[in-house]
């Protein structure tokens, strides 16, 4: 199966997220933000985004497997 | 006492939901070992969830968590909210389909078949259940820790972890694994909610989050000090262990259809959050509340800090919630298990336990179930007696070798040049590494290659995938007959 455009760019978007994983921006900041430790605040942040990636990753790619129901009867 | 009345109330409550199941059991092994492929989105989320967050997510996180910081919901949370539903959607949909077609209930038989190899299928089958029963002790060991910390030592660990094997036992063996995914999806919500009831009820009296926050170390507040860049860049390695462990597999097989995969992708991340923030947060917030903890003690600051903090009722649905995340795990593991001696070793090698010449009857295949699930049950308590060691470490080790298997069902599912010598030489190396890490590792806190941050998952999974591919290019190319039969649409296109 063809890949589309849009299936290329979330693939894409999933090895930015990945590497947006390694904060090494914050790795000294102890500051507290919104009540959290800064560095934790951006891992939750990380797991809402990957929450939302993923659903547009089921929902725009055209997975073979996801949608075709009983392919193999 | 009310805690312990409560926390029975509370196994009774888990027995019931499990064994209710019994009456949709259609007495046939495909029922018992996989319910019949017809579990639904939302059971299979809370079950593929709760199965994987164990007393590792819960004593091990905030335990780790009081000694290193906030960095561990980067290393473990975060990154398996991308890893695992990634590998759900990549892999899972694919081995459930494949599962489907051939009627597996087992790793083993997929791979046995896929390279068409009895010996692959035994190495693979003995390698899985070393590194299972590992992951088996934290949760009997995590019951002990956890009833005996909450009832203030009158009920001693060794009565608390023979308490979760016995209700555990009792109810996979009645309900099979639509007991276990029913009373895994009833667990997942006890612990998700009361999880964060315990976060909110602790924080509160430790008199709110931000005051308690700043009587916090500022180390354990960043990554810099407890964690170097290199161990979260490989530690991400680590989440690709679902890829492997057996009983996700079989939870993958329950799936009524691939489609039923979209909840589980889609809310896996925010279900990690919710279970780890808090434990985490309550791990910091301990190093201030009941300080001075030393290395494996930490594994139960949570349970202190509960008993500390909300005693009573409250205290005893509390440790509810720790024993059914810690339930949750081991039920499916002990399963899983269970199934692959039934259908690997008993059922494959034709022992006959009954009349039917060929194989196993379906009665003699729930009997023989029933039976290694108890073995494994009896052998890991056993174990758990007389081990004592870190929760979180004894996690991280059985974690390493089910990752470092990754490359072996990356290569099954995605090239069909790979072939039985590479998959035979890739085991091999994993257990080799393996082997020389753990004896390097086991007794150096924190150990990492070299002490260079790059943990020994990243290395033995390189080595395993490199050795896969060289195994596979220096070999036979396998035959046409097994393309044809696992990528049939590849052939289908080829042949047209």
């Amino acid at each position: 199966m063809r890949k589309t455009f849009s299936q290329w760019v979330l693939y894409i978007a999933l090895v930015v997220l990945f590497l947006l994983h390694n904060d090494f921006w914050l790795w000294d900041n102890p500051k507290v933000v919104l009540g959290l430790p800064i560095g934790l605040l951006y891992h939750i942040g990380f797991c809402v985004a990957a929450a939302i990636l993923m659903a547009l990753i089921v929902n725009f790619v055209r997975s073979y497997y996801l949608q075709n129901e009983d392919i193999d009867e | 006492m009310i805690v312990t009345i409560v926390i029975f109330a509370y196994l009774g409550l888990v027995l019931i939901v499990g064994t209710v199941s019994h009456k949709f059991f259609r007495g046939t092994g495909e029922d018992y070992f996989v319910a019949s492929r017809t579990i639904g989105p939302f059971v299979l989320l809370m079950s593929l969830f709760g199965t994987n967050m164990t007393a590792f997510s819960i004593l091990g996180a905030s335990g780790e968590a009081y000694h290193r910081g906030i960095g561990v919901f980067g290393l473990m949370a975060s990154s398996t909210a991308l890893v695992a539903p990634c590998v759900f959607f990549f892999v899972g949909t694919r081995l459930w389909s494949i599962g489907k077609r051939h009627g597996y209930f087992t790793q083993v038989q997929y791979f046995r078949e896929r390279w068409n190899s009895n010996g692959f299928g035994l190495l693979l089958f003995v390698v899985i259940v070393a590194l299972i029963v590992p992951y088996l002790l934290i949760g009997v060991m995590g019951g002990g820790i956890t009833l005996h910390q909450i009832t203030k030592g009158q009920i001693p660990q060794w009565l608390g972890g023979l308490l979760v094997g016995a209700v555990v036992f009792i109810y996979v063996c009645y309900g099979g694994v639509r007991g276990t995914a029913w009373a895994n999806t009833f667990q997942t919500l006890v612990f998700m909610t009361l999880g964060g009831a315990a976060f909110f009820i602790i924080v509160h009296k430790m008199g709110g989050l931000s005051a308690s926050l700043a009587q916090v170390a500022p180390d354990l507040l960043m990554h810099e000090t407890h964690i170097k860049p290199l161990e979260l860049l490989t530690y991400t390695c680590i989440p690709l262990s679902v890829g492997m462990f057996p009983h996700i597999f079989m939870h993958w097989l329950t799936a009524k259809s691939a489609r039923t995969f979209r909840y589980p992708v889609m809310w896996y991340p925010i279900c990690v959050a919710i279970v780890w923030i808090p434990s985490v947060l309550l791990g910091i917030l301990g190093s201030v509340d009941i300080p001075g903890l030393k290395g494996p003690e930490a594994n139960s600051i949570l349970v202190q800090m509960i008993e500390r903090h909300a005693p009573g009722v409250l205290a005893g649905l509390l440790g509810a919630g720790v024993f059914a995340a810690i339930m949750s795990s081991l039920d499916s593991q002990s399963l899983s298990i269970g199934s692959m001696f039934t259908h690997d070793i008993i059922r494959h090698y034709r022992v006959r336990f009954d009349p039917v010449k060929d194989g196993l009857s379906e009665k003699g295949q729930v009997l023989i179930g029933r039976l290694f699930v108890f073995g494994i049950l009896c052998l890991t308590y056993l174990l758990s007696l007389v081990l004592n060691r870190s929760i979180f470490k004894l996690a991280v080790w059985s974690f390493t070798g089910f990752a470092s298997l990754f490359p072996i069902v990356i290569a099954a599912l995605f090239w069909k040049r790979s072939t039985k010598y590479g998959a035979f030489a890739s085991v091999i190396s994993v257990v080799v590494l393996w082997i020389y890490f753990f004896i390097q590792g086991w007794e150096a806190p924190g150990y990492t290659v070299g002490g260079s941050g790059v943990m020994p998952v990243a290395v033995i999974l390189a080595v395993s995938a490199v050795v896969m591919i060289i195994g596979s290019l220096i070999s036979k190319p396998p035959d046409s007959a097994i393309i044809q039969k696992f990528f049939p649409s590849q052939a289908k296109q080829t042949d047209s």
